[in-house]
């Protein structure tokens, strides 16, 4: 840059940004991170639903919220986990195909897997409820034809909310992926032919790691996102497969114990904070968004 | 190693080559098939036939009683006003506070900005049960009645975020040299702002309004901790999943699905006669 448009932007630069930035900032700021030291505020509160809570500084409760619920946060970290590692290994290759070989129609794949973006969240997870049920398009046919016994059941197990976690994070894990492996110079791949790589080592030691920023940016959003989900619980799942979420719902509108539904959401939190933290150390904070949409 | 050893171990490389392709290209397709299978599902259902007025899982024939009485169900009506409504202002107050910021971020190099990218940045991670729970103690503590109003505000929220990000990432392309010609020109930074930049940030903007409205149209885990007694469509399809689902249901997301895709392909299209 030459120094002309520098110095012609230093008047005003300096204000120019904070302007810009305000309305957005005082909205941020009073909408999400003002309720985010609420809900902090709340989980350290005592009192019941009569009399209503006041602050406090009582941290018991999350002594009493790991004790009470550590089979649901376990296994919200586990279906998370899992889910999450799932997607990945199954879009990869998708991801990979569409950017390496999907020549003219890239854009007509990308907008096919996008497509059940159009179709609301809810209605996508009832579909599968509808598919997997007992008697369903799947299981009533295989029942049908004798090829599974008539006790078969794939509703309420965690099978079949793990399945509905996948499907629903297809699109936010595709789109980091792509976005990554589009950006991997393809002269490099072809250096490494150049000098006796199998295409297979090529992939390994030279795609592979060139697409890692969107593999970690993908994990983050749908790992994060999966962990906190109630809803493929709810629909596909039954008493067995409770997750987190689930009792936050549960505790703010059932048992209305706001300071546990505070509690468990800012152990959430926490995760989302270690999480982004260490993606931050090891990318950088502008790279983050990049891969975020 | 003769040469024709050679040649023929080179064949079965490019015919290793070309079989793994194969695969490759016969697995995305299957994958492609199976995200697209709940649509199917979805558009089929709404010409089911059903005796109860409530979804079979039977084939039992094919009708469009469903779409001639698409809104008959009085409260899944208004239900579906209410996301429309929520999604359209969602939409516009997210985007005109959006792009001023995308603007000072993508341009500018300021103090607060790495703060900024990672308020943004947890804003589009955050869990959604963690934005929905927070915004609900904040309502609680304020003592603020859970409604339409908090609905929009929870919307609007989550929107900015995701807006910033697309508009950003069309501004940073910009060649800043038009607008230093304008400026050069004699314009002010206002006038540059309208006559140049905006035109050619317009189809960010627009791309952020569409994504803002769909993410808005869908939510359901905020909006169900801060929608008090006011449902909306995807609120109200979850309160009936234990009771049974009507086909209506069903109907009106083939519409909405078919609305987004046709505005989506109009984009798209409008993108390209831009383009090219």
């Amino acid at each position: 840059m030459t120094s002309a448009p520098r110095v012609r932007r230093l008047g005003r630069g300096a204000v120019a940004p904070y302007l810009l930035s305000l309305p957005s900032w005082l909205y941020l700021t009073v909408f999400f991170v003002v309720p985010l030291v609420a809900m902090l505020s709340m989980s350290l509160a005592t009192g019941n639903p009569l009399v209503g809570y006041v602050f406090s500084w009582h941290f018991a409760e999350f002594a009493r919220a790991v004790d009470q619920y550590w089979v649901q946060l376990v296994r919200s970290f586990w279906y998370g986990t899992l889910s999450t590692f799932l997607t990945l290994v199954l879009t990869y290759p998708v991801a990979y195909w569409i950017a390496f070989h999907g020549g003219r129609h890239k854009g007509t794949f990308l907008f096919l897997i996008l497509l059940p973006f159009f179709v609301s969240f809810v209605i996508r997870t009832l579909a599968w409820q509808f598919l997997l049920s007992d008697q369903g398009l799947i299981l009533g046919t295989l029942k049908s034809w004798g090829l599974l016994p008539e006790t078969t059941y794939l509703l309420s197990t965690s099978t079949a909310v793990i399945g509905g976690l996948v499907y629903n994070s297809v699109a936010y894990y595709v789109l980091p992926l792509y976005v990554a492996l589009e950006k991997v110079d393809r002269r490099v791949v072809r250096a490494a032919g150049d000098l006796y790589a199998s295409p297979a080592q090529a992939f390994w030691r030279v795609v592979l790691p060139l697409s890692a920023p969107g593999i970690f940016a993908g994990f983050l959003l749908v790992f994060v996102t999966n962990v906190g989900d109630f809803v493929n619980a709810a629909v596909l799942g039954g008493p067995g497969t409770r997750m987190v979420g689930n009792i936050i719902q549960y505790n703010f509108f059932d048992a209305q114990n706001y300071p546990m539904a505070a509690t468990l959401s800012s152990i959430l939190m926490f995760l989302l904070i270690v999480a982004i933290y260490l993606y931050a150390r090891v990318f950088g904070t502008e790279s983050i968004q990049e891969y975020a949409t | 190693m003769s040469a024709v050893d050679t040649i023929s171990a080179q064949g079965g490389f490019l015919r290793r080559i070309g079989l793994a392709r194969a695969v490759l290209a016969a697995y995305s397709m299957a994958f492609l098939i199976y995200t697209l299978v709940p649509i199917a599902v979805m558009i089929a259902f709404s010409f089911n036939q059903s005796p109860h007025s409530r979804v079979s899982l039977k084939w039992l024939g094919f009708t469009t009683r469903w779409y001639r009485n698409a809104f008959v169900i009085q409260d899944l009506t208004v239900a579906m006003w209410h996301s429309l409504e929520v999604a359209f202002v969602a939409m516009i107050v997210s985007v005109v506070l959006a792009t001023p910021l995308a603007l000072a971020l993508a341009r500018y190099r300021f103090k607060a900005k790495g703060v900024t990218d990672i308020v943004i940045f947890a804003d589009i991670a955050a869990p959604a049960v963690v934005v929905g729970a927070s915004l609900l103690s904040l309502f609680l503590t304020l003592n603020l009645p859970r409604g339409l109003l908090t609905i929009f505000i929870a919307h609007i929220a989550f929107d900015i975020a995701f807006a910033v990000v697309v508009i950003r990432a069309r501004v940073s392309v910009l060649d800043r040299a038009l607008d230093r010609a304008a400026a050069d020109l004699g314009a002010t930074p206002w006038v540059a702002f309208w006559t140049v930049t905006f035109p050619l940030i317009l189809p960010g903007i627009v791309g952020a309004g569409l994504l803002a409205f769909a993410l808005s149209i869908d939510d359901l885990i905020i909006t169900s901790f801060v929608a008090g007694q006011t449902l909306t469509f995807p609120l109200w399809v979850y309160g009936a999943v234990k009771t049974g689902i009507p086909p209506q249901v069903f109907v009106l997301s083939t519409l909405i699905f078919a609305g987004g895709v046709l505005i989506a392909l109009l984009n798209s299209g409008m993108a390209h006669r831009r383009e090219g």
